[in-house]
């Protein structure tokens, strides 16, 4: 039993921002269906790690089922003249429509909210966008390195003397959707209490500036622009990154008291420096910080990380490893949470898929399925959730609408 | 259509009851902005984040951080010390008309207090108690401590960002705690869609550093399939179908954009119509005489991209960051500024989505403006736009006028240090 039972979902979004809150509803009982042309494969879906490195195939990217487990997958091509009218049979069969297209594209291909509502007056029209549905930017196209930049992040990234970092991968596709799940699943609440459907404009750029709320308010407030600074904390000191033996390893530490510092000399052996005046209290220290990195990092780098957390952590001190992708495999807090759950991919074979940070005492997400190769349900969706004939099927099929 | 002005919200009648700190604040932030009445419940003197800066005129005062403000906008506040008895009592008589209830303490703590969620549960079986902290409620590291960069370093994310020859670096503003509160909304709404169909509630339970992991995208894939980390290599950024170092960050006259150099139907477009500007600046383009779209996305190679960066370069050395974005808009290149706060409240977009709120301080003397609705419905508001509390400022509202405390019973328990 799932909390979403017989909530049906026509997914036709795409990246991450888009099938992120479907995946969701999915693993918790929704039956939802990922709707994709063959012929414009999704980004997520050509990006990396690709099975034996085969690029350019629409199964074999490590990515996309991460954002899709328990989806359904059919395919349908989007460029027929005809693909709005298969399109309409899964508005009619759906409670929920996704896109993560910008203003213009679902309307060209008669899927806006107004002609989807026309259909299917209650349904609830989930559209998510990197700069909304409305406004002057509103058509801007970007990926998800792009949107990161717009949203204040890359700008955040790296140190003051130099040019700000890139950050991998798609930093707002992750947390954005988080905020966008909160409203579709309320919107569904609302739907079944009073039968109304619902028309949701999600603007990743609008959600994830509240990630940067109290410095826009000291902007807003006191003309000041935050701007980024390596590794500095204006509430502890040591704080930063600290090498250790090995090859490019390193270890957080964050003291934050002067209880912290204590445990954190006890840990060196209190050599001599540890006792300077200057080190003393927690403004001394901030002062002195860059000092304070050095003589620190002078003791780190003789400890593997590891070793480092686990001293420190025995003291009471805020440490961890930076862990690389690879030690996150191995870590063993996230092995107890289960974290890279192994769902066997049609095409790559098993592979750990993440799982979502929360956990639920009585109606725990599911791991059936990884996200579905391309079409991979197309009998299933077309003739039993849409209801179509054998010679329908075949019909559509022969004239290239369902590929 | 506005977002602000539709009376109804998606949660009216709920109510939340708030006993985080600074990791758990936006999980009741995103349910007040839903419609939720969340109570913020505060210990007597006043949450210790209030100590947080930045404050209002940087005038440092429990009343005027604005990251108080930030995270506790659209919730009501009062005090309450649950560590005594009678703080426990007045709780639980709190939690007979709650919907919800969100804590962050280490674990075990709610249960120590007799307030674990089979203790909750006894007292309102459709109450939902929320938990979130840095590692989950067990497991090896669960007694571990964290801070935002300890969290960021465990979650894998931050191995992959910085310069090469520098540390590696977190964002330099504190990501995790928001990052954990975002995904306990999300897990709480599941539990409430749960409890509105079956009547029951459950605990929910959120574990930061798996929050932060997501972060890494495709990253720990790549090196189960690959057996690759992923480097930290500043400025650039790798095409990993071919290995070549692309520019990502671009200085320019003023500030910097992030564009990507490629060939192929995903980048090349952009890479056309780049061309054609840099060509109209009357900046030598023999270098960029590539059939940029019909080329295939793998065919490029490193030597190729040394000779395409330095028209790009010297185009971007004549305007600044902004200036180049709203060209690149006009142009449909995928260019992006690299935005800080100041950039976001002069965005022609977001002021003609009436992104921003005006909220009333009174006690300040003023309005101060706010990130706006970060989602648009055709059909509800979002939020009351209201600002965080004061110290205390509803005791009496839900002493008095709910729990039907009188005014002596309410100063007996201000004066012995409950409220």
């Amino acid at each position: 039993m799932g909390v979403f039972d017989g909530i049906k979902v026509a997914d036709f979004s795409w990246a991450a921002v888009g099938p992120v809150p479907g995946r969701i509803l999915a693993d918790h009982g929704a039956t939802v269906v990922r709707v994709e042309s063959i012929n414009w494969l999704e980004i997520a879906r050509v990006l990396p790690p690709w099975k034996d490195f085969r690029f350019g195939e629409p199964n074999t990217s490590g990515l996309y089922p991460l954002y899709n487990t328990n989806k359904y997958g059919a395919a349908l091509n989007l460029r027929h003249p005809r693909a709005a009218e298969v399109a309409h049979r899964f508005v009619e069969w759906a409670d929920v429509f996704t896109t993560a297209a910008g203003p213009g594209f679902m309307k060209r291909l008669g899927l806006d909210y107004e002609s989807v509502s026309k259909v299917k007056p209650d349904i609830v029209y989930y559209a998510t966008s990197m700069q909304g549905q409305t406004g002057p930017h509103s058509r801007h196209v970007a990926y998800g390195s792009h949107t990161a930049a717009l949203c204040g992040f890359v700008g955040l990234a790296g140190w003051p003397d130099r040019d700000p970092a890139m950050l991998y991968g798609a930093y707002t596709d992750w947390f954005t959707p988080r905020y966008a799940v909160t409203v579709l699943i309320a919107a569904l609440d609302r739907r079944r209490k009073t039968g109304q459907g619902m028309y949701i404009d999600h603007a990743q750029y609008e959600t994830a500036i509240h990630f940067l709320e109290p410095i826009v308010l000291d902007y807003t407030v006191n003309g000041r622009v935050f701007t980024r600074n390596g590794n500095y904390d204006p509430y502890a000191a040591p704080h930063g990154a600290y090498r250790c033996r090995g090859e490019d390893r390193w270890v957080a530490i964050a003291v934050t008291s002067d209880e912290e510092w204590q445990g954190l000399c006890r840990v060196l052996g209190e050599p001599e420096w540890t006792r300077e005046e200057r080190f003393a209290t927690l403004s001394g220290r901030l002062t002195n910080h860059a000092e304070l990195d050095r003589l620190l990092e002078e003791w780190t780098v003789d400890f593997p990380p590891e070793q480092v957390m686990a001293m420190m952590q025995a003291a009471g001190v805020p440490a961890g490893v930076v862990q690389t992708p690879e030690d996150c495999h191995s870590d063993p807090q996230l092995k107890h949470r289960q974290h890279f759950r192994f769902v066997e991919h049609t095409e790559i074979g098993p592979f750990g898929h993440d799982s979502p940070g929360f956990k639920l005492s009585k109606t725990p997400t599911e791991y059936c399925r990884s996200g579905p190769c391309i079409g991979e349900h197309n009998e299933y969706v077309y003739k039993e959730l849409l209801g179509m004939s054998d010679d329908e099927l075949a019909d559509l099929v022969a004239e290239g609408v369902i590929e | 259509m506005s977002a602000h002005d539709r009376g109804e919200t998606l949660l009216g009648g709920r109510r939340a009851l708030d006993l985080t700190d600074e990791r758990g604040f936006l999980c009741g932030r995103i349910l007040g902005d839903l419609g939720v009445d969340v109570i913020k419940v505060e210990p007597p003197g006043g949450d210790r984040a209030r100590n947080i800066g930045p404050f209002y005129h940087d005038v440092v005062d429990p009343e005027r951080s604005l990251y108080w403000f930030g995270c506790n906008l659209n919730k009501r506040g009062i005090t309450l010390d649950i560590e005594t008895a009678d703080g426990r009592a007045l709780f639980k008589r709190l939690v007979e008309g709650a919907d919800f209830v969100i804590e962050s303490y280490p674990p075990g703590h709610m249960d120590g207090l007799g307030l674990g969620y089979q203790a909750l549960s006894a007292i309102n079986p459709r109450v939902i108690l929320t938990s979130i902290t840095p590692w989950g409620q067990s497991g090896p590291y669960s007694e571990y401590k964290a801070t935002d960069i300890v969290s960021c370093a465990m979650g894998g994310f931050m191995s992959m960002s910085g310069d090469a020859d520098r540390p590696p670096v977190r964002i330099s503003y504190p990501q995790s705690w928001f990052q954990g509160g975002a995904e306990a909304a999300a897990g709480t709404m599941i539990a409430y869609y749960h409890r509105e169909t079956s009547g029951e509630g459950q605990h929910v339970e959120v574990a930061i550093q798996q929050v932060n992991c997501w972060n890494m995208m495709n990253a720990s894939q790549i090196w189960e399939f690959w057996h690759r980390n992923q480097p930290r290599e500043g400025a650039i950024m790798r095409d990993l179908a071919t290995g070549v170092m692309r520019r990502g960050v671009w200085p320019c006259k003023e500030g910097h954009v992030v564009f990507l150099i490629g060939t192929g139907p995903l980048f090349g477009p952009s890479m056309k119509a780049m061309t054609e500007w840099i060509e109209s600046e009357g900046i030598d383009t023999s270098a960029l005489q590539v059939d940029w779209v019909e080329r295939g996305q793998t065919q490029m190679t490193q030597e190729e991209m040394e000779i395409w960066i330095p028209p790009v370069a010297e185009l971007f050395k004549r305007y600044t960051a902004m200036e180049i974005y709203l060209q690149s808009v006009e142009r449909h290149i995928m260019l992006t500024p690299c935005s800080n706060a100041g950039d976001f409240l002069h965005d022609p977009q977001l002021k003609d989505r009436g992104y921003w709120m005006d909220v009333e301080h009174p006690e300040l003397g003023t309005t101060i403006t706010y990130p706006g609705a970060w989602c648009q419905t055709n059909a509800a508001q979002m939020g009351g736009w209201t600002r965080a509390p004061l110290i205390g400022e509803h005791n009496e509202e839900i002493y008095m006028k709910e729990l039907g405390l009188s005014p002596q019973e309410l100063a007996t328990l201000k004066g012995v240090g409950v409220i």
